[in-house]
């Protein structure tokens, strides 16, 4: 498995979440996205196989993988209203706007050389990718947990981008930016519960009764 | 010294979750926030060292900024103590559609307010740019649930948009931090350590297209938590569905701590010879968010929104006061001094009136100066200062950036500013007015029971130190301003 492989599996991840009308399966394709994320420290910088790198390796991969994944599934069975994605906009407008993202992704990597040596060239084409995609999934769709699944790729894209790009970071940041993410996945998960207790229902278009 | 600054309201968050004693959990909060408070005095007299290779220091402007969450979180604390003694223990019943809810659990609230204090001042200690951003985003997690306090489907809807919103800039902030790196990258060298002091030192070098598109990122992603329109959206809300305590801290500290996060940024383009670009986004932005701030300021129904919007507007001046560089960006240093303690003391003070009148509405509080004198005139009193009316303290710095855009020849920009102020003021002046004045219509409720000292005391204070500023400025706080300002472009 090399990098360029990981790369090409986050951008079918990508595809697959925008086309996905189940939330479940969508739960299970971010989770896959962050595990498969989780390789990339050890692959892209090779030489630098410390105890560091696999430590927060493995603790990416136990969060994405299965602290989050387990979190968003309770919050859906709260939830026992039907597990549709509710889009804003349509399926195949959504892989349209995914391939176009894509393009412009490329676009935009290739304005943007980077003075180091990295891994692969494909890495900040990919990361600008995943970040669109995340901020796409945001707004296009309804659910509450559609949403934080927005937000994941979000961080997948930048997460991709500093583990590439930055051949090391501290270890105390690296530390903090997890737990960072931990914990608003947390945060965000009990507000999802209550949103549910609330208005029976996770759908954020609820969610309009604060306007000027 | 800079450690213990950190840990003391962590731990005595965490501590507060565990307490079982109401009585002792207050006292604790108090405490804490008295000994931040007095940590954070005795750091203008011994600069503590840097801790941590450097990464925590405490220089100027963390200083400036570190002086004012303290002092707001001691008023808030004190006037949260009594504001739980008085919510605690029973149902609340909802002063806009009438049904009935509950609070949040009380170790909750004030667990999350100290580790939101300990959150706060870790921003204003860090010299890392990675730890500058956990810590910011720290504070948007802690303070959610602050928001939700009051547990009904308005403030479920603010917290989620708060929480979302932030959430999503912050994480764009984090690429920004990336970006930072690479353009400081040696080619086939070690990896850079993201220092302010060492980035400012080895400014010349850093790589410049990768600096401009770092500065847009931080700019978007600080600058939503910051409140700057179009980025806004969350402000609003979160402001008016919040309880008023959390309100004035949102405003009067946390912007302020997102506000640092540009201000360190601009430090970095300072250096690396790079300031125009950034000065004129930032003119760009602030004078945008002062118009959008007065367009709904202009007939806003709602006093805390209103308030809210006037946040909106004083980040604008903020922004624009740092763009035009030297006298202005010590004008924008001073305003936000004056700015959070003005909009700390009007929300303490709108708490009152809420409290008083169950309205949020403007229309229906009449005649405050008549019920509560008290109330009445620190209502007036912030209404004169947060406008810029002399002799108070906002009058001083929004004159200072007024003078240092038309020094520098922004002509237009000096102008737009005087407008958009003007409209503000009027939008303000007929809603203060006429709420201060007129017969009660309906008569309060709890009338009778006339002003209890941590209502009026913590904002009576803050109001004095307005006025104080206004008409005087210690050696020692013009001295770290200056400081400031020559790090970003002044002279």
């Amino acid at each position: 498995m090399n990098v360029d492989l990981i790369l090409v599996l986050v951008v079918l991840t990508n595809l697959k979440l925008l086309a996905s009308s189940r939330l479940g399966a969508s739960i299970r394709v971010v989770a896959a996205q962050g595990v498969v994320l989780g390789l990339l420290p050890m692959l892209a910088h090779a030489h630098a196989l410390g105890l560091r790198v696999v430590v927060l390796a493995l603790g990416s991969i136990a969060l994405k993988g299965g602290v989050f994944p387990w979190l968003l599934f309770r919050a859906l069975r709260e939830a026992d209203v039907s597990r549709e994605v509710e889009p804003y906009v349509g399926y195949l407008t959504s892989l349209m706007a995914g391939v176009l993202a894509l393009a412009a992704s490329f676009w935009i990597g290739a304005r943007l050389p980077i003075p180091t040596l990295i891994a692969s060239p494909l890495i900040v084409p990919i990361a600008l990718f995943s970040i669109l995609v995340g901020l796409l999934l945001i707004i296009s769709r309804k659910r509450a947990v559609s949403q934080v699944l927005g937000f994941l790729v979000l961080e997948n894209g930048v997460y991709t981008f500093g583990v590439g790009v930055m051949e090391e970071t501290s270890f105390l940041v690296e530390a903090g930016v997890l737990l960072d993410v931990f914990v608003a996945v947390f945060v965000m998960g009990i507000t999802i519960f209550h949103i549910n207790r609330e208005f029976d229902h996770i759908d954020t278009d609820r969610l309009s009764t604060l306007k000027d | 010294m800079i450690a213990a600054l950190v840990l003391i309201p962590a731990l005595a968050g965490l501590a507060a979750f565990f307490l079982r004693s109401t009585e002792w959990r207050r006292t604790l909060l108090v405490a804490t926030a008295a000994a931040q408070a007095a940590l954070t005095a005795a750091c203008w007299w011994l600069r503590p060292q840097p801790v941590l290779h450097g990464w925590l220091a405490l220089d100027a402007p963390g200083l400036l900024f570190l002086s004012i969450t303290s002092a707001l979180f001691l008023a808030a604390a004190i006037y949260a103590a009594g504001y739980l003694r008085c919510e605690s223990g029973h149902r609340v019943t909802d002063e806009e559609e009438g049904f009935l809810f509950d609070n949040a659990p009380e170790a909750t609230f004030v667990g999350c307010l100290m580790v939101f204090l300990s959150a706060m001042t870790l921003v204003t200690v860090s010299q890392h740019f990675g730890l500058l951003w956990i810590a910011i985003e720290a504070t948007t997690l802690a303070s959610a649930p602050l928001i939700y306090f009051h547990r009904h489907h308005r403030s479920l809807e603010a917290t989620w948009k708060y929480l979302l919103i932030c959430s999503v800039g912050i994480a764009l902030a984090l690429l920004a931090n990336f970006f930072l790196g690479v353009s400081a990258a040696k080619p086939g060298g070690s990896a850079p350590a993201l220092v302010l002091g060492e980035l400012v030192q080895q400014a010349g070098r850093l790589q410049t297209t990768w600096l401009k598109a770092a500065f847009i990122l931080f700019l978007v992603g600080y600058g939503t938590k910051m409140g700057l329109a179009p980025l806004h959206t969350w402000l609003p809300d979160a402001h008016s569905e919040s309880p008023s305590v959390i309100s004035a801290l949102l405003s009067g500290a946390l912007l302020n701590c997102a506000f640092l996060g540009i201000v360190r940024v601009q430090q970095v383009c300072v250096a690396a010879g790079q300031a125009a670009f950034g000065q004129d986004m930032l003119v760009g932005l602030g004078l945008i968010s002062m118009a959008v701030a007065a367009v709904f300021i202009l007939g806003q129904t709602d006093y805390k929104r209103l308030l809210a919007y006037s946040s909106v507007e004083h980040m604008g001046i903020l922004a624009l006061g740092v763009g035009l560089g030297g006298a202005g960006a010590f004008g924008a240093m001073l305003h936000a001094v004056n700015h959070s303690l003005t909009k700390a003391m009007l929300f303490f003070v709108a708490g009152n009136i809420l409290a008083l009148y169950q309205t949020k509405t403007i229309g229906q509080v009449r005649g405050v100066l008549r019920v509560t004198p008290v109330t009445g005139m620190l209502w007036l009193g912030g209404f004169l200062a947060i406008t810029g009316t002399p002799p108070f303290g906002p009058f001083l710095s929004e004159f200072t950036i007024l003078k240092a855009a038309f020094d520098q020849g922004h002509g237009w920009v000096g102008g737009l500013y005087l407008v958009l102020l003007a409209l503000i003021f009027i939008g303000m002046a007929t809603a203060f007015l006429g709420m201060a004045q007129g017969q009660p219509q309906k008569a309060p409720g709890v009338a009778d029971r006339g002003d209890r000292w941590w209502e009026t005391g913590p904002p009576a204070v803050l109001g004095a130190l307005v006025l104080l500023l206004g008409l005087y400025i210690p050696q020692n706080l013009a001295f770290v301003l200056h400081e400031i300002s020559r790090t970003l472009g002044g002279s």
